[in-house]
């Protein structure tokens, strides 16, 4: 599988500024793989999203997307088609009054036969579950659903690529539910490639690739497990880890002897018991 | 409070009006104005009075309604025909009255074509969703592109401004909650003081719709948007049977009241 963006020492300052976003990034994100970037606020992780679509262009370096360079204005429109955005409000990336109308935007604009923008649109409002609300109007919906249908309109383009910028950001719990878990079965049952941009653990943890930014630089870089494993970096980083991990760590601490990969709740749990039910045993023997 | 506010009030239905295209409807109404202003006579008058309330009750729209539309126009109108009463020159209903004959009849033609002139145009906005209006719009103007007249971006910002009209009234909403948290009075003064209170609500209003404006216009980047240059549509709009009809029907309908304005009827 071929890389469909890369980064190739980008760095990126805004023209008034004198610090560096991002310092010397060099990446790639093959294709079909679901990627978080994790960070703090002022990490950078949000400049770095908007570099893989061409919004915002490197200082210095290259960003390459399916092999087009994304400075290459002639070619900007086939790298944003490539690449669909999702952005952290909801109310700022609907524009149409009706929601089967704003999922139409996108080919209406690539200027697809009316027919098949019919077929695109129902199958986009399928696969994020929202084809039942296609006649609301967007102010009416939940904030969760909002950034459904925000996904439904970047599918309906066909993207070979969903970069999520903090699609969860001001979303309410339930909200957040709804929205990772609609990200999760485009990557596992439709074959996305995701690059998923958040600042909560929890929504990670079911990545292939975690990647952690810090200060324009990528801190950590690797499988959630392995970068997970790592508790006393990442707190050093100021970033909190998963509450299993923490948990795991400090039992270890007590001298208990438990793998660090655990990152789901349900696994953590059952490791735990087996640990405690073979103390017993021990102390019984 | 201010959730009560809706524009563009659109009723959806399913009447042979409501189904009609857009841009048949547009062209209708205008053809409506025209003979409104033509007619002369008290025939013209019950001839487009006849028309609007077979219109009203083929769109199946209540006539409460179309009052409750009308109601912010009561004063325009009463104050139109006071002064026709008062200002018409002609015989005097009573010796050395001013009030005369002459000016109560133009006093309640003025008030019927007042009134006439809302209603038609609520039907057009009560039976088409302000997104088959813009739409229509767009299609019906396309030819003053020529002229260079950026038509294309005109209706997407109408259709957008109809959009964000909920959200920057949630917005509002919000701005007002929390200045009256902080003490902040709207209610008491005189209409200076009160307009200066708004203040505080405008300066943070106007600052997030440029937020949102930034942010959408580069959403609407992400999503390839070029302009109106080679888009297309999913809903085509298409002339049926009935759209030829109507607008025969309409122009029959012109025709009549100027041939009566010809008669002096």
């Amino acid at each position: 599988m071929g890389a469909i963006v890369e980064f190739e020492h980008v760095t990126f300052r805004y023209p008034e500024e004198s610090r560096d976003i991002l310092c010397d990034i060099c990446l790639s994100i093959e294709k079909g793989s679901f990627t978080a970037v994790l960070g703090h606020n002022g990490s950078g992780k949000s400049t770095l999203a908007k570099h893989m679509n061409g919004i915002l262009l490197p200082t210095q370096g290259k960003v390459f997307v399916a092999g087009l360079c994304t400075a290459d204005e002639d070619r900007i429109l086939e790298i944003r088609h490539t690449v669909g955005m999702v952005f952290q409000n909801p109310d700022n990336q609907i524009v149409a009054n009706v929601v089967e109308e704003d999922v139409a935007f996108a080919p209406e604009n690539l200027g697809v036969p009316s027919e098949e923008i019919r077929q695109r649109v129902d199958d986009a409002l399928r696969l994020v579950d929202m084809y039942e609300y296609r006649r609301h109007a967007p102010h009416l919906l939940s904030g969760g659903q909002k950034q459904r249908v925000a996904i439904a309109g970047v599918l309906a383009m066909q993207p070979e690529l969903i970069v999520l910028d903090e699609p969860t950001a001001m979303l309410d719990p339930k909200g957040r539910a709804e929205v990772i878990s609609t990200v999760q079965r485009l990557c596992r049952e439709n074959g996305m490639t995701v690059v998923l941009i958040t600042h909560h653990m929890d929504e990670c943890i079911d990545a292939d690739r975690l990647i952690v930014m810090s200060n324009g630089r990528i801190a950590a870089d690797g499988s959630p497990a392995e970068v997970f494993s790592h508790v006393k970096e990442m707190e050093d980083e100021g970033l909190d880890v998963p509450e299993t991990v923490r948990i795991v760590r400090d039992l270890n601490d007590c001298g208990f002897v438990l793998p660090t990969d655990l990152l789901h709740t349900e696994e953590c749990a059952d490791a735990i018991a087996a640990a405690v039910l073979q103390r017993r045993a021990a102390w019984q023997s | 409070m201010l959730k009560d506010i809706t524009l563009g009030q659109y009723f959806p239905g399913d009447t042979v009006v409501h189904r009609l295209d857009p841009r048949t409807k547009l062209i209708l109404v205008v053809l409506y104005i025209i003979a409104l202003f033509n007619a002369k006579g008290w025939g013209a008058y019950l001839l487009v009075l006849a028309v609007t309330v077979i219109c009203m009750a083929v769109s199946r729209i209540h006539p409460r309604n179309i009052f409750k539309g009308l109601k912010p126009m009561l004063f325009i109108i009463a104050l139109t025909a006071l002064l026709n009463i008062f200002y018409t020159q002609g015989t005097p209903i009573r010796e050395g009255w001013i009030i005369t004959w002459e000016g109560i009849e133009r006093a309640v033609k003025m008030m019927l074509r007042i009134t006439l002139l809302i209603v038609g145009t609520f039907l057009l906005t009560y039976t088409t969703s302000p997104m088959a209006l813009t739409d229509g719009l767009e299609l019906l103007l396309k030819p003053l592109n020529r002229l260079k007249v950026p038509v294309h971006e005109m209706t997407l910002m109408m259709s957008m401004a109809l959009r964000f009209i909920p959200t920057l009234i949630e917005e509002t909403d919000k701005i007002m909650s929390a200045q009256k948290a902080r003490g902040a009075d709207f209610e008491t003064g005189n209409l200076i003081e009160r307009a200066k209170a708004l203040l505080p609500i405008l300066v943070p209003l106007f600052v997030s719709a440029f937020r949102r404006a930034d942010e959408l216009a580069v959403a609407m980047e992400s999503r390839c948007y070029h302009g109106g240059e080679g888009r297309t549509r999913m809903k085509q709009l298409r002339f049926c049977t009935r759209d030829f009809i109507a607008l025969i029907l309409g122009a029959v309908f012109t025709a009549a009241v100027f041939v009566m304005k010809h008669f002096g009827l």
